[in-house]
């Protein structure tokens, strides 16, 4: 059946590009950091899943539960130490992003040398739960499933929890507008640091997933944040359900391009897509739901 | 007043350390080299290139050094990060050559950066030994440019080993003559696969499915359904490592097992074994190497103690071959004078891990193009006129999952 081996494969793929772009609509939609060290983040993450299993023993599972919160807390440091003095001293939102960006490229260079002095330059890869799964008569791996399973559960649920909750609503009114938030007496500086932290510890639950089957090293990092970027853009900045979304049709149209057009042509497609999608709604998908 | 004192310091220290090295000059051979230690080339560079740079220097000076007229000489290195862009790599061998005024320049990593440096060995008068560089422009270049070395071949002797065992395989019965080739979409996949298109045709072959890939690409599933569903017992990837090991990754899950599975750059890297373990067994890629020559054993055991971990099995050996060369024609012309280290290397005879080495019109003869994994060890199978070229083993078990 070539029709539901697209659609499962392209699925299974796509899941991961919203996987790996989750993290990065929060921390770019809601505490506005527009996070170039995101894709570094990712692969440190990926590095330290390499370390458990083949050094601890670890299952990068039971890594995920020591790494998520381990992440949270880091990136909140992060965001508390590095980048409230440039929010503090942003005078327009656009101020802000230009500085974050500059501030977080330095940090980009930080985390990759460090991963360059600790592992060096070539490549790494593992194999965990590289199974195959039978899905109604198309196979496909088990860690690749996995990875689309986490980005449904992460993407709905934190959807759900933003969308139907008190502090949800706070973190998007922040999105929306950070001076009429703190009008109605949100605290935005926690919650700017809530979801920039938040968004740290879904890129390392991401770094961990991926790293079960792609093969990595220390200076892939920027490869991951560009396909964030575009996943984020298309589905609408600081929507989770839109970079599920987004991520899904991506991965579906790669799929479909690869294996009824000619696999050469997957990156024009995404790129098509991409402007497609920013010429009808330039916000992205969901970029309304989410003022 | 204190400033000036600062300034007599400062100037006397200057002076000083011109004294060093003016001293240092003559107890010292100084070795420089840019190298891709950060951006895409840096997993290419740092298994093959820097640490056999470092073991041939720690192996030199733990045997007191480079002998020039008598005298044993220490080396000392100079090292950058090219940042895997030409241009850094260009103005970095300008800055060893005129500022530090290295007395030799090691090349960076991969064909493109050789290619682009090219011009500046040339122009400075300085050897250049271009390892990694695997091009149909060879002979071409070593004609213009006589300074430089190539030392992985072109594609069609590459193409033409490959289709050579293949032949062998379909003439026994073994294999049909359906083919399944991938290729990536960048200079490696595309000079390649034009070379194995002719080379396949000649030796009867059918190429059922021929489709490039945009590199950087991981996600193989769709490629591998259609080379399943073309019904090929052979399947050849042109591919660099990290689709290398999706591809293998894929088909394992997919239980795709045709008899021949050929997957290009990355199959001889130490990374396959130690993710494939017993599965690797019977799976063919680019490289391979002598595993009866003791030298070349002595040498992977020297690698694997001084960088801790083994060197990969097509490229790390030959890169270490062409700085024994480096060295033996400096000892041989007895001075730092590199126009003449340039005509040694041309003309000369070396003693190397790979054995007595000849460059022929600046060309290294022997480059293993067919390896495969046998008893967790990637020995070299094709061409097979060349020393230690073992039979192949077919078919190629099936995965295990």
């Amino acid at each position: 059946m070539l029709l539901l081996d697209i659609v499962l494969s392209g699925l299974v793929l796509g899941g991961m590009y919203a996987l790996i772009a989750m993290g990065l609509t929060l921390q770019y939609g809601v505490a506005r950091i527009m996070n170039l060290a995101y894709g570094e983040f990712l692969v440190a993450a990926a590095f330290l899943a390499f370390w458990m299993f083949t050094g601890l023993g670890v299952s990068p599972l039971v890594g995920l539960v020591v790494a998520v919160p381990l992440a949270y807390l880091a990136n909140w440091a992060i965001y508390r130490v590095l980048l409230v003095p440039l929010v503090n001293r942003a005078k327009t939102q656009g101020q802000l992003e230009v500085d974050s960006i500059l501030a977080t490229f330095g940090l980009l260079f930080i985390v990759q040398g460090v991963a360059l002095v600790l592992f060096g330059g070539q490549y790494y890869s593992y194999g965990y739960l590289s199974i195959p799964v039978s899905i109604l008569g198309t196979t496909v791996a088990l860690n690749r499933l996995l990875a689309l399973l986490f980005a449904a559960i992460i993407g709905v649920g934190l959807y759900l929890a933003l969308t139907r909750t008190r502090t949800g609503t706070a973190i998007r009114a922040v999105a929306v507008s950070a001076t009429a938030a703190r009008l109605v007496a949100i605290d935005v500086r926690t919650a700017s640091a809530f979801a920039f932290a938040l968004g740290g510890a879904l890129v390392a639950a991401g770094g961990i997933l991926v790293s079960m089957f792609l093969t990595f090293n220390a200076s892939m990092g920027v490869i991951f944040t560009m396909k964030a970027l575009i996943v984020v853009i298309m589905g609408g900045v600081g929507n989770l359900l839109g970079a599920l979304v987004a991520g899904l049709i991506l991965g579906l149209v790669e799929t479909a391009v690869a294996r009824l057009l000619d696999p050469g042509l997957t990156l024009a497609a995404t790129y098509l897509i991409f402007l497609a999608v920013l010429l009808v709604r330039p916000t992205g998908l969901f970029g309304v739901a989410a003022r | 007043m204190q400033r000036s004192a600062i300034a007599k310091l400062a100037l006397a220290a200057l002076g000083l350390s011109i004294v060093a090295s003016a001293a240092s000059a003559q107890d010292k051979i100084r070795i420089g080299y840019a190298i891709s230690k950060t951006g895409p080339f840096a997993g290419g560079a740092g298994v093959t290139t820097l640490p056999n740079y470092q073991l041939w220097v720690k192996d030199v000076n733990a045997a007191g050094g480079i002998t020039v007229a008598g005298k044993k000489l220490q080396v000392e290195v100079i090292e950058y990060d090219d940042r895997s862009n030409s241009e850094e790599a260009v103005k970095a061998i300008e800055r060893l050559a005129t500022q530090d005024k290295v007395d030799f320049i090691l090349p960076p990593w991969s064909t493109g950066l050789n290619l682009a440096v090219g011009p500046t060995f040339n122009r400075l008068g300085y050897p250049h030994l271009a390892v990694t560089a695997a091009t149909d422009r060879a002979p071409e270049m070593a004609k213009r440019w006589p300074n430089s070395f190539w030392f992985l071949g072109a594609s069609k002797p590459g193409a033409d080993a490959l289709a050579e065992v293949l032949r062998k395989l379909k003439s026994e019965g073994k294999i049909g003559d359906k083919v399944a080739m991938v290729s990536v979409s960048d200079a490696f996949g595309i000079e390649l696969a034009t070379a194995a298109r002719a080379a396949f045709k000649a030796a009867g072959f059918n190429l059922v499915l021929d489709k490039s890939y945009p590199i950087g690409t991981q996600d193989m599933q769709p490629l591998l359904k259609d080379a399943m569903a073309s019904g090929a017992d052979t399947f050849v990837a042109f591919s660099y490592p990290p689709d290398t090991i999706a591809i293998s990754d894929t088909a394992k899950v997919l239980g795709y097992n045709p008899k021949v599975f050929y997957t290009a750059v990355g199959t001889a890297f130490p990374l396959y074994k130690q993710k494939f373990g017993a599965n690797a067994e019977g799976v063919l890629g680019v490289g391979g190497w002598n595993v009866d020559s003791p030298a070349l054993k002595a040498y992977f055991k020297r690698h694997a103690e001084a960088i801790g971990r083994e060197p990969d099995r097509w490229a790390s050996p030959v890169t270490y071959v062409s700085l024994q060369m480096l060295q033996q024609a400096i000892e041989k012309v007895g001075k730092i004078d590199r126009a003449a280290v340039i005509k040694e290397l041309q003309t000369g005879t070396f003693d190397t891990i790979m054995g007595k080495i000849k460059l022929a019109d600046n060309i290294m003869p022997i480059v293993w193009w067919v390896g495969q994994w046998q008893d967790g060890e990637f020995v070299g199978i094709a061409p097979t006129k060349y020393e230690g070229a073992k039979p192949v083993r077919f078919p190629k078990p099936n995965w295990k999952q």
